[in-house]
């Protein structure tokens, strides 16, 4: 018998979802179901309607063009999400979403994108690609496995924490050795790969944040990881 | 003019291949000592120089219009793939040109890397460009798909003559709009194709999302029809012709469409009326390209090995090769030449593989697919990231099954010399 509903919302996955992204809804859909609880998987796309009753929120990496044909709905949609994010919603947000939920985007050329200001960081364009296999050390979640792909280079203000620092690869920018950002139960990250499949730790956090905010606590079940582990030690050995 | 690149070129050409070595040294040599040689050599082809580019299929495909535009009786000078496309072209010309640097060809059909385009194209103008497609792949090489579109847009830009386009890719389509010089002609798909080819802008667009209007498309000189198992119907000038083809996969006779719709235009601007029969007998003879796909004989039952390189090559692959009644095993390597970012495993559905599990995994990154059946509820036979013991097990497992391999292309080179090694290969196509 389920233990629950919980309610996944992908965000503008038609114009943001092209790096794999679909892999952390997938990830998050079957472990809420290994897990017991029954996931009901939603999306918003520009010009929709906005759904109620949100426990999780993904939102995914996307191309420069995506981000232009986002950016104005998106901005309609900063006071709902920003109660969403303060209310303590559990998001993970991926490379263009992560930089748009941030304050700015500032391109090569001078011209600002304006962001949603849940997140207080800001991004600077550049032109060297930031690209590879990358590993953070994350106090919060030990080792996390991924693949970057960025031009844009993201600083974090001091309302938020760095996900984690980079002993491999770069992360935020090509200088503090820091890498993503966590504010309340938001998760940014440039990291691809995808994400949460082999980093099932950020998964549950996700999972059991949604679960108790809405049930009061979290019983969990016993998804069978073997094959996230051995993916994550071979991942760590790869070249960069 | 005699210019002493050539027989210098021509020497260091023979050492090297007295010594066992590889075309690089040659070209380098006539690369640095005559920097003139290729774009001089290929401005005297009397019918010019057509280039195809894309991200799927160009090998094939150019190794394709070379053989239709042969059974015209054109000379046609073509190059191999390799890992410096300028000095490879510069080699190859040397293997062709006579002492004093005439080359004995009618046009040259060359396959163009997206990372070589425009170099060469502003070197070079053809007179001719086939543009294919622009999916995602490698993007660790070329960042986004927008900047791979550029790319053609520009090699389209640069072509004095004809362009032909894949009027289904809306990426390529595109670049129609752009264009004010050369003449633009299309290949399509019938629409009851069209799903076999989801674009990868409909990767991952839910039942919800609805789908955009599609704009009235343009008039296609060649439109592939129908895919049977061992024919295809494809229509142009008005009628619709029948033919045999020794390829396999929809996307690998899409592209026949391709190589058609360029062999008819340079055979219509030849000098000799264009030999319709001979097109089409051509057409059915064609045989992938070497490391792009083969059919394999192993314990006297079929083994296919099928080059998956992105996510719409993978889906393009489990659709085209049903799984019913085959044993499979799935090779991912994330080597430099196969692209190092694994997101795009996450693209692709598993589902048509539910039903009779997967075999075998092997590659570098053996366990990352794993996770991905494991995700899409798919059983799994066994893993082993080492391709020679995980290849020795499939084989004697699936003993008395017809096996299929889809690997990327580093694995698929591994799992080509292993089965070398192993048992005698009798290459069927
Ligand atoms: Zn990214």
């Amino acid at each position: 018998m389920s233990k629950g509903t919980i309610r996944v919302l992908q965000l503008y996955p038609r114009d943001m979802n092209i790096y794999g992204d679909w892999g952390n809804a997938l990830v998050l859909q079957q472990r809420l179901r290994w897990h017991g609880y029954t996931p009901e998987l939603l999306e918003y796309n520009v010009g929709d309607e906005f759904p109620s009753g949100v426990d999780l929120i993904v939102g995914g990496g996307g191309q420069d063009s995506g981000q232009l044909v986002i950016q104005d709905d998106l901005l309609s949609r900063e006071s709902t999400l920003k109660e969403l994010a303060e209310a303590g919603t559990p998001m993970l947000l991926i490379c263009g979403l992560y930089q748009l939920f941030g304050k700015f985007f500032k391109t090569r050329t001078g011209s600002v994108i304006p962001g949603i200001g849940v997140l207080d960081v800001e991004t600077h364009g550049t032109d060297e690609r930031l690209i590879g296999n990358v590993t953070v050390s994350s106090p919060e979640f030990g080792d996390i496995l991924g693949y970057e792909n960025h031009s844009g280079q993201t600083t974090l203000g001091p309302g938020v924490q760095p996900l984690g620092t980079t002993p491999k690869g770069t992360g935020n920018n090509s200088k503090d050795g820091q890498e993503g950002a966590r504010y309340r139960n938001i998760v940014a990250s440039y990291l691809h790969g995808s994400l949460l499949p082999k980093n099932p730790a950020i998964a549950d956090f996700l999972i059991r944040t949604a679960v108790e905010r809405k049930y009061g606590s979290f019983s969990p079940g016993a998804p069978d990881d073997r094959f996230a582990v051995l993916a994550r030690e071979h991942a760590a050995r790869r070249p960069r | 003019m005699l210019y002493i690149s050539v027989p210098l070129g021509k020497l260091v050409r023979r050492v090297s291949r007295l010594r066992g070595g590889g075309s690089a040294l040659p070209g380098l040599v006539v690369e640095k000592i005559d920097p003139g040689f290729m774009q001089r050599t290929l401005s005297t082809l009397p019918l010019g120089v057509a280039v195809v580019s894309g991200t799927n299929g160009k090998t094939t495909t150019t190794k394709m219009v070379v053989e239709l535009l042969e059974s015209q009786g054109l000379k046609v000078f073509t190059n191999r793939t390799g890992s410096n496309f300028t000095r490879g072209v510069a080699a190859a010309l040397l293997g062709d040109v006579d002492w004093r640097g005439q080359l004995k060809a009618d046009i040259a059909v060359l396959e163009l890397d997206e990372a070589h385009a425009v170099h060469f194209v502003n070197k070079v103008p053809p007179r001719y460009s086939l543009l294919l497609n622009v999916l995602r792949d490698q993007l660790d090489r070329f960042g986004e798909i927008d900047k791979t579109a550029q790319l053609l847009q520009h090699i389209a830009s640069k072509t004095t003559g004809t362009v032909v386009l894949n009027r289904e890719d809306p990426r390529v389509a595109r670049i129609a709009d752009t264009l004010d010089g050369p003449e633009v002609r299309y290949f399509g798909l019938d629409d009851s194709l069209l799903s076999t080819f989801p674009n990868d802008d409909d990767l991952r667009a839910g039942p919800g999302s609805p789908v955009p209007a599609a704009p009235a498309k343009p008039h296609a000189d060649v439109v592939l029809r129908r895919v049977g198992t061992d024919d295809a119907d494809f229509e142009y000038d008005g009628a619709t012709v029948t033919t045999g083809m020794k390829l396999r996969g929809v996307y690998n006779i899409f592209n026949a469409a391709a190589a058609l719709v360029l062999a008819r235009c340079i055979a219509g601007n030849g000098a000799t009326p264009t030999d319709h029969d001979g097109l089409l007998k051509a057409l059915s003879q064609v045989a992938p390209a070497f490391g792009r796909g083969e059919s394999l004989v192993v314990d006297g039952l079929p083994l296919d090995l099928v080059l998956v390189k992105n996510p719409s090559g993978f889906r393009l692959g489990l659709k085209s090769f049903p799984a019913g009644g085959y044993a499979t095993m799935v090779a991912i390597n994330d080597n430099y030449a196969d692209g190092r970012d694994m997101s795009w495993l996450w693209d692709v559905e598993f589902d048509s593989l539910r039903e009779g599990g997967v075999d075998q995994l092997t590659g570098s990154r053996a366990y990352d697919m794993a996770l991905r059946l494991q995700y899409d509820d798919v059983a799994i036979g066994a893993v082993n990231p080492e391709i020679a013991p995980a290849l020795a097990a499939f084989i004697r497992e699936a003993k008395g099954k017809p096996k299929r391999i889809f690997c990327t292309y580093t694995a698929m080179l591994a799992i080509r010399r292993e089965l070398a090694k192993i048992t005698t290969v009798e290459v069927v196509s």
